[in-house]
């Protein structure tokens, strides 16, 4: 192993430790999560002003653009996980990018439900064929596909490389879904929110939008938690650290 | 590194650049074709005269929307920085529909008048409460005609 890498790294790449710190910081992250996003709905709901344009309707952005950032930012770690599970074989990376998939399967689902009942009163229909539209409709069928291939094979470890694969060949379509209201001409308006320059939301909106964001993530991360866990388990299922578990659970 | 896994690095890094290149030079191609609509001065320029139907984008010309009274047809002038069309729709139109909206309608030629079947209105990404655009609005006495309702990206561009 590259000695440039600090140690725990490699420690929390074991499954017992790893198991044992998810199962930690699950309970916290959960809480946070479900803080932030009360916080943030009641922000975006009640607190924040309506739109000079949309007047209330505009208020589905604080559940749609989450989720569609969120469906970026999971298929990013996916084909992050997907690469190193490719390269260096590492079990914990494999399980990380496939129970990534889910996740972010249905947080792209969400954006493109959302979206559809935003454009018909705005925009005056349901969907379009325009490069925005599209491509995250690709990135669904991408994470399905994911989600699929790993299914596919009898061995799991085996169906996990091949699904790492497909992640990480998708991972082109991301900056396609990112940049498409900038390269093509587009129904869909360009970002409001900026990392580099002012964003284009007065600050009463953006806080709550900035605290959804935190609620998403967090619950990913929550989630991520508990479904490594159930996979290592049934991964690891004959190993003493799993048995010593299971004996531990049965004695309760 | 080992050698194993260096040369599994070399074939993971070596396909997922073929896979970019390949869909990077697809995506250029398409930016030709791709053109999800055409503007008024673009049309009148003949860009679009292989089309049947095409999708015309641009700006609501300000006092040009005329409803019809014992019908739902409305005709109204569609403009963009260098050009004009007159555009006749029937049916529901968006929320957003009013003067100085950007809008999308498709629709064919019918001699110099677009006849549209589908009417949608574009909103840019900017979001304010109507105090603080009002507010905007009297500081920039004169000009609050021509923006209200509008950002600085108009539909007009690529």
């Amino acid at each position: 192993m590259a000695n440039w890498i600090p140690l725990w790294v490699h420690k929390l790449g074991s499954p017992p430790l790893f198991y044992r710190f998810a199962g930690a910081a699950r309970p916290w992250l959960l809480a946070l999560a479900v803080l932030a996003a009360a916080g943030g709905l009641y922000g975006g709901l009640v607190l924040a002003p309506s739109d000079y344009q949309q007047g209330d309707a505009y208020r589905i952005i604080f559940i749609h653009v989450p989720s569609a950032w969120m469906s970026l930012f999971i298929y990013g770690v996916m084909a992050v996980a997907s690469f190193v599970a490719l390269v260096w074989r590492v079990k914990l990376a494999e399980v990380v990018a496939m129970e990534s998939a889910p996740v972010g399967a249905a947080f792209t689902f969400i954006t493109l439900v959302t979206g559809s009942l935003w454009g018909k009163p705005m925009w005056g229909t349901w969907w379009t064929w325009d490069a925005r539209l599209t491509s995250e409709l690709v990135l669904l069928f991408l994470y399905l596909g994911v989600i699929g291939l790993y299914h596919a094979f009898e061995d799991r470890r085996q169906g996990a490389r091949a699904a790492a694969f497909l992640a990480l060949i998708g991972i082109v379509n991301v900056p396609i879904v990112h940049f498409s209201v900038n390269w093509w001409n587009t129904l869909h308006q360009g970002s409001t929110v900026r990392i580099l320059g002012p964003s284009k939301m007065a600050p009463s909106m953006l806080w709550p939008l900035l605290t959804m964001m935190a609620a998403t993530k967090l619950y990913y991360l929550a989630s991520l938690c508990s479904r490594v866990r159930a996979d290592l388990l049934a991964l690891e299922g004959g190993k003493d650290w799993v048995r010593k578990i299971a004996e531990a659970e049965g004695s309760r | 590194m080992n050698p194993v896994r260096k040369r599994r690095l070399t074939i993971v890094v070596a396909i997922l650049a073929a896979a970019a290149v390949a869909i990077g030079l697809t995506v250029f191609a398409l930016q030709q074709n791709m053109n999800y609509l055409f503007t008024p001065s673009q049309v009148q320029s003949g860009a679009a005269t292989s089309y049947k139907t095409f999708r015309l984008g641009g700006m609501v010309k300000s006092g040009s929307i005329q409803r019809a009274s014992d019908s739902l047809k409305v005709t109204f002038t569609v403009i963009d920085a260098g050009g004009a069309m007159p555009v006749e729709y029937t049916g529901i139109l968006p929320d957003l529909f009013r003067d100085n909206q950007s809008v999308i309608a498709t629709g064919h030629m019918d001699n110099a008048r677009f006849i549209a079947t589908e009417v949608l209105a574009k909103h840019d990404e900017t979001y304010m409460p109507k105090e603080l655009k009002d507010a905007m609005a009297a500081a920039h006495q004169g000009r609050k005609i021509d923006e209200a309702g509008n950002g600085e990206r108009g539909t007009g561009n690529p």
